[in-house]
């Protein structure tokens, strides 16, 4: 497997790491490059750099980049049950198969994700109160362990399933997996779009909307005082008809745009611009699915809009119980800073969870960027405290910026993924940026 | 496409080559993936009856091994339908490695130039007695002018190219069609990582270069097409000037 020495990044520009980068064709090569790995930094798996942060990044270590590795392997009509590579992304899915009728189960935000970065960071959709996790649709996995021996193990082999799930790719090399895919009756799905005039109707139409099959809604963290909160709730509903999906017209971000082009006006324009969108009493119109589930993905190479200085993503999310108040909290201070971008992404979350390091809870979930700035690690340390004051975690497939005690803390399941860990990789084959960060490869 | 095609793919291993797969089966062709690797080559093979529902099968072929290329090329001569052949193996080790250890430079002309008319050879053969069917050749840029940091894989493809320009001027009389194709830099393995990139094309996009040019009976392509300029500047400048240069 030949390594070439390159500056990787995370999706958000933020960190970047020198590494030496593995990018294998063939399923062979790529297995005993991961074994062969004998360096003193370790090695770790790397889909299609869409995690925001840090955590597929492994500074000084080798890294072995997954996305070429695109085969699907098979699937079967009766069950729904696909089994593909690691490197296998949800756009091609859709492609392949919502014409059949069958739709990814659960989906994050962007198609160029790999299934592989799926699993590990058990990624959640539009329809987590509903459908759950992606680790849930999960009925196998190939895993080969950092000793060389290739485990499949099933959600019935508990722990080392637990921690592999959501597990960061720490317990190590998810070759191939199965899940089950969905029954969709079209190539289209019917959107409700509203307004929401402030946090209390937003959360109170939300609740409403809990029974939809997806939900999303879209905020303007730069509104403040009795606006603070408002945004459009998007729900939506599969309808029947074409599965034609309309030809893709992507645009392509053409470079690193100047940091003076984001600032509080403009992003002000461009979220009052996006509230009136939409009509004062809402709208419903059908969209094809892609267009619903990836609607960043027509503008490719999006995160330059940042310019060079990069951005985070923060990802929170916080207990039903509690989370009214921290949400109102952690708007007011983010409003206050005058440093969010353009809009906000708020959901609901259900209980669905399939690992141990997973992020989902019952509760709100609250997505934001920030580009680079001064002040911007205090901000997020301040955000991080709310959301662990009020019993919530961040995502960790966002974060790049969160310290290992408040990990912990965060995370109460980490002792048992810790065991897992330790068991399967006492050497630490594995290793990652986020790793050294936030203390993964430590002891219970 | 119509119906009916069956695509022979040489070198089916590579991200070019499994690009060049999936797209000819969204087409409608049938595909033989040939090569070493045959674990792998199956799981492309899964991924294309998976995803466009024809029938993708493997079969071993090593460019080195000359002596199995006659049976391997008599297998396909009774193919249902029209038979194409794409050519798209070939090995690239670096100039300075080549230049340090010459048993490199010539396991590149034995597998890019040898092996590649060893095998068209014996297929050309067979299309020519099926009177139809279209063979792709892949050359490269590289060998349109021997360059200081590539040249002895230019000289490999630079062969390769006037093998397929005669190749084509004599089953062009059986009606069946040769094309050449000259990448330029191509998101793959044999560029990952390497210093000095610019312009790189995906295999998607090249695959999809060359199956619309294919169908319309292009003899010699560059993908991106670009690069006919790009090389139509490299090729006029006078030697005794070329010779110093160290592009």
């Amino acid at each position: 497997m030949r390594k070439v020495a390159l500056k990787l990044e995370g999706w958000g520009r933020f960190t970047h790491a020198d590494c030496a980068a593995a990018r294998p064709e063939r399923f062979a090569e790529a297995v005993a490059g991961f074994s062969a790995e004998t360096g003193q930094m370790g090695i770790c798996l790397y889909g299609a750099g869409r995690s925001y942060g840090d955590c597929a990044l492994n500074s000084g270590g080798a890294v072995l980049i997954t996305n070429r590795l695109d085969r699907i392997i098979g699937f079967d009509a009766q069950t729904g049950i696909v089994e593909v590579e690691p490197g296998v992304d949800f756009r091609r899915l859709v492609e392949v198969f919502l014409p059949r009728g069958w739709l990814v189960p659960v989906t994050p935000g962007t198609g160029f994700a790999t299934i592989g970065g799926a699993v590990a960071h058990d990624v959640h959709g539009k329809n987590h109160e509903l459908d759950g996790s992606f680790g849930q649709h999960v009925t196998a996995l190939d895993l080969l362990l950092p000793d060389a021996a290739c485990r499949t193990i099933t959600p019935s082999d508990g722990d080392l399933f637990a921690a592999t799930v959501g597990g960061a790719g720490l317990t190590g090399f998810i070759t191939r997996i199965a899940f089950r895919m969905k029954r969709v009756p079209g190539g289209q799905v019917r959107v409700r779009e509203r307004r929401a005039a402030n946090l209390d109707a937003f959360l109170s139409a939300m609740q409403d909307a809990a029974g939809a099959a997806y939900a999303v809604g879209w905020i303007d963290a730069a509104a403040r005082g009795a606006a603070l909160g408002r945004g459009i709730l998007e729900t939506a509903e599969p309808a029947s008809g074409s599965f034609v999906q309309p030809p893709e017209r992507a645009r392509r971000v053409p470079m690193e745009f100047p940091s003076i082009v984001l600032n509080p006006l403009s992003v002000a324009v461009f979220n009052e611009a996006y509230f009136r969108r939409v009509p004062p009493d809402g709208r419903t119109r059908a969209v094809p699915w892609r267009t619903f589930l990836y609607p960043l993905d027509a503008i490719h190479e999006w995160n330059r809009i940042y310019g060079r200085r990069g951005f985070v993503q923060f990802q929170c999310v916080v207990p039903f119980e509690t989370g009214a108040r921290a949400l109102r909290d952690l708007l007011e201070l983010i409003s206050a800073s005058h440093q969010a971008s353009f809009l906000a992404v708020l959901k609901r979350m259900g209980a669905g969870r399939a690992g141990f390091l997973s992020f989902p809870m019952p509760g709100y979930t609250l997505a934001l960027d920030f580009p680079r700035g001064a002040g911007l690690e205090a901000l997020y340390a301040k955000l991080c405290a709310i959301t662990l004051d009020a019993g919530g975690r961040v995502y960790l497939a966002k974060d790049a910026l969160l310290d290992a005690a408040t990990f912990r803390r965060m995370y109460a399941e980490f002792p048992r993924f810790a065991a897992v860990r330790q068991s399967v990789d006492p050497g630490r084959h594995i290793q990652s940026d986020m790793a050294r960060r936030l203390g993964l490869q430590d002891a219970p | 496409m119509s119906g009916g095609q069956t695509w022979f793919i040489l070198g089916a291993s590579s991200a070019i080559a499994r690009a060049f797969a999936r797209e000819a089966a969204a087409r409608g062709a049938d595909v033989v993936l040939a090569g070493r690797d045959d674990d792998d080559l199956r799981r492309t093979a899964a991924d294309i009856s998976v995803a466009y529902s024809v029938s993708a099968r493997t079969a071993t072929f090593d460019a080195l091994d000359h002596a199995g290329h006659a049976a391997l090329a008599a297998t396909l001569a009774d193919t249902q339908g029209v038979l194409n052949v794409a050519l798209l193996f070939g090995i690239m080790p670096e100039q300075a490695a080549m230049d340090a250890d010459p048993t490199l430079a010539i396991a590149c002309l034995d597998a890019n130039t040898t092996g590649a008319i060893s095998i068209l050879h014996r297929l050309a053969t067979v299309l020519e007695a099926r009177h139809s069917g279209v063979i792709i050749g892949f050359g490269s840029v590289a060998g349109d002018r021997g360059r200081l940091k590539n040249y002895v894989y230019g000289a490999s493809k630079s062969a390769l190219h006037t093998y397929l320009a005669g190749l084509r001027n004599r089953l062009g009389r059986s009606g069946v069609h040769v094309m050449t194709v000259k990448p330029g830099f191509v998101d793959t393995a044999m560029t990952f990582g390497l210093p000095g990139m610019f312009l790189v094309a995906q295999p998607r996009d090249v695959a999809r270069a060359c199956l619309d040019s294919a169908a319309k009976k292009r003899d010699v392509i560059y993908v991106p097409w670009f690069w006919w300029g790009i090389m139509s500047i490299i090729r006029v400048i006078p030697e005794r000037v070329f010779k110093r240069l160290s592009i």
